[in-house]
């Protein structure tokens, strides 16, 4: 598991802070683009080559992801005084664990297909590097309200490279998008063959790598300068 | 820095408070999750006989209409009063042949047609798979299959739960005379003794897999012959 620290943006203390001030703001954007966990601190790849043969396992999972971290988040930073500096990452893996379960649990309650098609993978959310990274990072050094919205940030910038790669595997792979089918039939008439590779784990990391290409294109300040 | 009672103690408050969470959750929800683990075997049942729809209702109204349930022993007599849902097959293929349970799901199509609807469980190269097989009134022709697993290599040893794969086996042969013969998993090259309509092209990068289906379904159709040759005979007079 590679817990990198990432630059969190420091929140000085201050008496009356809005909830959304623009501090606050930019802890929940900046995920999404300037520091995307997976294309920028390239947390949480595993799971994104795994999951994103359909749109609609991608957007669970991504909705799974965005409740931990912004749970575990919240919580550790709650507690996060109290914490005992070494077992710091043992109280940190419980309180992912907990969540994960929980929602492994709900999704076999009320989403049984859904459980079954991304199997494993919503046990592996613990192993997941995003949440501990941030937590790691932010979370233990944050107050609760920042920290809350990190980690949905985080896991929206995590669930939104997901649900990219999976339309292009989707669309590509089984000629369908949220399991409709929107390749025309005389498409295939006419000698279309829905692409194999798709269908397979490289598929995400090439869509990845093209991603984090024209990211870095259009981003300035991805641009690498030393 | 803090003392070691002090980390002792919060260790041990934080593991207790998770765990209360976490069996409230686990017993508030197992309702629900045992219904979805009960019509997802319904499913796949009914899968074997090539009936597709995921609708909840219609797979409750066809497997409560159309679907008798029933155990048979390995000299091919009902057993009366045990549930077949209650057969534990993990349990079962690790006896022997001839102390086996045998839990038979007899499919009454529109028509007047039977198949009957043989369940499989094996092992795979990571884990269990199992699944389910269908076989037409002559105890020989095979209508459909359906085969799942816990954990085969995606791509690989997974495509058995894939529809290609699992197409092969309608209309296949299990028996060679009165000889049980199943049907072969097998390479393009292996040779097996038997015609084509005993064997289905195994998948490509999942040897084990495919040989662990191979051997399942020997393992598990064979003790059925003796139900089937009783209802043959019965059948016959």
């Amino acid at each position: 598991m590679s817990v990198e620290s990432t630059s969190a943006p420091v929140v000085e203390e201050k008496k009356k802070e809005a909830l959304f001030s623009k501090k606050n703001r930019r802890i929940l954007s900046d995920p999404l683009d300037d520091n995307n966990p997976i294309t920028v601190q390239v947390l949480g790849i595993c799971s994104a080559l795994a999951v994103t043969v359909q749109v609609k396992p991608a957007i669970i999972m991504a909705i799974g992801v965005t409740f931990v971290t912004a749970f575990s988040n919240l919580i550790i930073s709650l507690i996060r005084d109290s914490v005992p500096g070494r077992i710091r990452m043992i109280v940190q893996l419980i309180v992912i664990a907990l969540l994960v379960t929980l929602v492994d649990q709900a999704l076999k309650a009320y989403m049984f297909d859904i459980s079954k098609k991304l199997s494993v993978f919503v046990g592996l959310i613990i192993t997941n590097c995003i949440v501990m990274g941030r937590l790691e990072a932010f979370a233990m050094s944050q107050k609760p309200w920042p920290s809350f919205l990190d980690g949905i940030g985080n896991g929206i910038g995590y669930g939104i490279i997901l649900v990219v790669v999976a339309v292009f595997r989707e669309l590509f792979g089984s000629g369908t998008l949220m399991g409709y089918k929107v390749m025309p039939q005389w498409a295939y008439d006419m000698g279309y063959v829905n692409n194999g590779l798709m269908m397979l784990p490289p598929a995400a990391l090439f869509l990845i790598g093209i991603y984090i290409w024209i990211q870095r294109q259009r981003n300035a300040k991805l641009i690498n300068v030393s | 820095m803090h003392s070691n009672r002090y980390t002792f103690v919060y260790a041990i408050i934080i593991s207790v408070i998770t765990a209360v969470l976490l069996a409230f959750a686990s017993e508030g929800l197992k309702p629900l999750q045992q219904a979805n683990i009960a019509l997802d075997k319904k499913t796949n049942i009914l899968r074997s006989v090539r009936i597709e729809t995921q609708k909840r209702e219609e797979i409750e109204q066809i497997y409560k209409n159309q679907v008798t349930e029933l155990v048979v022993d390995a000299r091919g007599e009902v057993m009366s009063g045990v549930d077949a849902n209650a057969v534990a097959l993990k349990e079962e293929v690790a006896k022997p042949a001839a102390e086996r349970r045998l839990p038979v799901y007899l499919y009454a199509a529109e028509g007047g047609k039977k198949y009957y609807i043989l369940p499989l469980y094996g092992v795979g190269l990571w884990g269990p798979i199992w699944g389910y097989l269908s076989v037409e009134e002559d105890f020989d022709t095979v209508y459909g299959a359906y085969f799942d697993h816990k954990g085969e290599t995606p791509g690989l040893g997974a495509e058995i739960s894939e529809k290609p794969f699992q197409q092969q086996f309608e209309g296949k042969k299990i028996m060679a005379g009165d000889q049980f013969v199943s049907v072969y998993v097998a390479k393009t090259t292996d040779k097996i003794p038997y015609g084509p309509e005993h064997r289905v092209d195994g998948i490509s990068g999942g040897t084990i897999t495919s040989r662990g289906t191979d051997e399942m379904l020997k393992d598990c159709i064979a003790p059925y012959l003796a139900y089937f040759n009783k209802l043959k005979t019965s059948a016959g007079n």
